[in-house]
């Protein structure tokens, strides 16, 4: 099966007053149909510029992005603005974490969405609306006849996030790419919203790439993860393999530093010492060394890639040294 | 519990006016705090924790006198402080120091760490003049800061640093009570564990009192050895810790806590998840009867029609509801 959407040797630097700086270095990861990948990482890994870059989205004038990037086997990353706009919102879809950055306060909700219909497709105005509502309740707006004709403003945060995520159902895209989509909102909202958008997904066959830096919300939602640190990918794998083997230092402390919500509370929580490197930083050898617990003076060169199957890890540690360092956890 | 109770809430009611009118009675006003008893213990770690629109803040806000109580009594370490003016204030603004989610909006960015510090120091007189200096070193060591950082400005930090001056100027008034709003849910997860386990070294250290508020119920159960849970503007249930997060009784914390993610790959290691029913109502229109009956999966019709109040339970924690797990 060939991939939905290829990303090879992506490097995104963007043009500052400070000089350039790159925020993504080198990354490479596919899109399979009908699966769920997730990127995980800190605020400023490069998560959301790795993808945004490739759909375009990010300042050109001030952005410089290198490597290759296909989808559906077509080059995506040059083409013009024309040529994109085509392709977003009908074949790639994007739900961002505040759903005021994708509807328009001045207009209806169902008139922005039937809109985006219309863009896209050929049908009559009263078969987009019909459509519309049909999304609307899709999505489990109540009232859906009569949601169609509320302003953003009228709804409340959960419901405007539904109503983005029926206008990014809408050309039933391929793929869609949702940027924390439930970062802001409650806990018992978010598991609402997350239990629609994996519905909706499967029954669109869309596949979806999950930007968060919510491990749970990875371990419930995704097929595979790629974890991102300081603009690179430094481990990648199934969810299975990610949770129950992990390889990469940084993954551990990602994991280790949540605060378990059963069982023993630890006395401390493990934390991971120091911050991430600026984003302007050229040193060639593995960009977590400073922080890690397993570094090596060998971490000043560039870091191996250890790879088994699709598990992939940017790390120089071989398997029997990650075992005496992090015994695999017995789950309870 | 044994210890005295260092701060309480007592039917403590805040209303806030959305609309005025000059028909009297005719404005609408939304009860952020509804007649809400609360008591935080000494030594204890208080855990405050609610969705948006509970209430949770406006009653932390209250608590430290930051804005005016409408209805009920503040009550600090045995005084009634609801209506103390701004000179008889002056020692419980001393004790009780508040912590704020985001530190950048709280510290002076025109102003140097060393200044922000030293000038609560010098209004409140805790140390002369000479012993200041002093002072602000061992303050930057409490919270894991080296000296330096006193002489930079609070925009040459990072978000975690940034939380660690706000810490520090905080522990500057030597306070009995620290009441701090979300203020690990700005930072990213690393560093959330660095500043969640400050906070334990500090309790430890200063035997501090904590009211944490916070909607992360995994940094709840990390910090808290008490817990109460906010609904509407009402506590929906209160106890220890583990009683709680082990066996929650009432419907709406039982649904909160299955409603979390979980990090881990398998599906059998999860709780059942509960997924409720609509959005929380609208805080100025809330239901007759329970506030949580418009969700709540085991609604009848008592529920409907009489509010329940706080009752305990055999294992010494109180629920608001009419049909608690026996």
């Amino acid at each position: 099966m060939s991939p939905l959407l290829d990303v090879r040797h992506l490097r995104v630097t963007f043009t500052t007053d400070g000089g350039p700086v790159t925020a993504v270095h080198d990354v490479s990861f596919a899109v399979q149909p009908g699966e769920v990948l997730a990127v995980v990482g800190e605020s400023g890994s490069g998560k959301s510029v790795s993808l945004l870059s490739v759909l375009g989205l990010v300042d050109r004038r001030r952005t410089v992005v290198e490597g290759e990037a296909t989808f559906r086997g077509e080059p995506i990353l040059g083409l013009s603005e024309r040529a994109l706009r085509r392709i977003r919102g009908r074949d790639i879809a994007l739900i961002s974490q505040d759903p005021m950055t994708a509807l328009t306060p001045v207009h209806r909700i169902g008139d922005q969405i039937a809109e985006q219909i219309r863009a896209h497709e050929r049908v009559s105005r009263h078969a987009a609306r019909d459509r519309t509502v049909a999304l609307l309740r899709d999505v489990n707006i109540p009232m859906p006849e009569r949601a169609v004709d509320r302003y953003p403003h009228e709804l409340s945060g959960g419901m405007r996030q539904r109503a983005v995520i029926a206008m990014a159902l809408s050309c039933n895209p391929a793929l869609l790419v949702a940027d924390e989509p439930t970062t802001a909102l409650d806990t018992t909202v978010q598991a609402q919203v997350l239990d629609m958008l994996r519905r909706l997904s499967a029954q669109h066959g869309s596949s979806v790439v999950l930007i968060t830096h919510d491990m749970g919300v990875v371990a419930e939602m995704a097929t595979r993860v790629a974890v991102m640190y300081a603009g690179r990918i430094v481990e990648t794998g199934t969810v299975a393999e990610l949770f129950d083997d992990p390889w990469h230092p940084y993954t551990w402390g990602l994991l280790d530093s949540i605060p378990p919500l059963t069982g023993p509370r630890p006395r401390r929580l493990p934390s991971i010492a120091g911050m991430p490197p600026p984003p302007g930083r050229t040193e060639p050898g593995c960009p977590f060394a400073p922080r890690c617990r397993a570094a090596m003076p060998i971490c000043r060169l560039p870091p191996p890639e250890q790879v088994a199957g699709g598990h992939r890890a940017l790390c120089v540690l071989d398997a029997p040294t990650r075992a005496a360092l992090r015994p695999p956890r017995v789950a309870a | 519990m044994t210890a005295a109770p260092l701060i309480e809430a007592r039917a403590l009611t805040r209303e806030f006016v959305l609309r005025r009118s000059w028909v009297p009675g005719s404005g609408q006003t939304l009860r952020a705090v509804d007649r809400v008893d609360l008591a935080v213990h000494k030594g204890e770690t208080l855990g405050l924790v609610g969705e948006s629109g509970s209430g949770k803040s406006t009653l932390g806000r209250c608590l430290t006198r930051l804005i005016e109580t409408t209805d009920g009594a503040v009550v600090f370490d045995g005084q009634d402080v609801t209506r103390l003016g701004t000179r008889g204030l002056r020692p419980f603004r001393r004790s009780v120091q508040m912590i704020f989610q985001d530190p950048s909006s709280s510290l002076n960015p025109r102003r140097r760490v060393g200044d922000i510090l030293s000038e609560p120091l010098a209004i409140h007189s805790i140390h002369p003049a000479r012993e200041i200096p002093g002072r602000l070193r061992e303050l930057m060591d409490l919270v894991g800061l080296p000296a330096a950082a006193l002489d930079r400005f609070p925009h040459e930090f990072s978000g975690g640093q940034r939380q660690r001056i706000g810490i520090a100027r905080a522990l500057a008034m030597e306070p009995r009570l620290i009441v701090a709003d979300e203020p690990v849910s700005a930072l990213d997860v690393s560093v959330q564990a660095q500043v969640v386990n400050l906070f334990a070294d500090l309790r430890e250290r200063l035997s501090l009192t904590y009211l944490f508020i916070a909607h992360d119920l995994g940094v709840v159960r990390q910090v808290s050895t008490r817990v109460a849970i906010m609904y509407l503007g009402s506590v929906m249930e209160t106890g220890g810790t583990d009683t709680i997060f082990d066996a929650p009784a009432h419907p709406y914390t039982e649904a909160l806590l299955s409603a979390i993610p979980v990090p881990v790959a398998d599906p059998a290691a999860r709780r059942r998840r509960i997924i409720l029913k609509g959005e929380i109502p609208n805080a100025a229109n809330p239901p007759k009867g329970c506030k949580f009956v418009t969700r709540c999966p085991y609604a009848q019709d008592l529920c409907r029609a009489e509010r329940p109040a706080l009752r305990p339970l055999a294992d010494g924690r109180l629920v608001a509801c009419h049909f608690p797990p026996s």
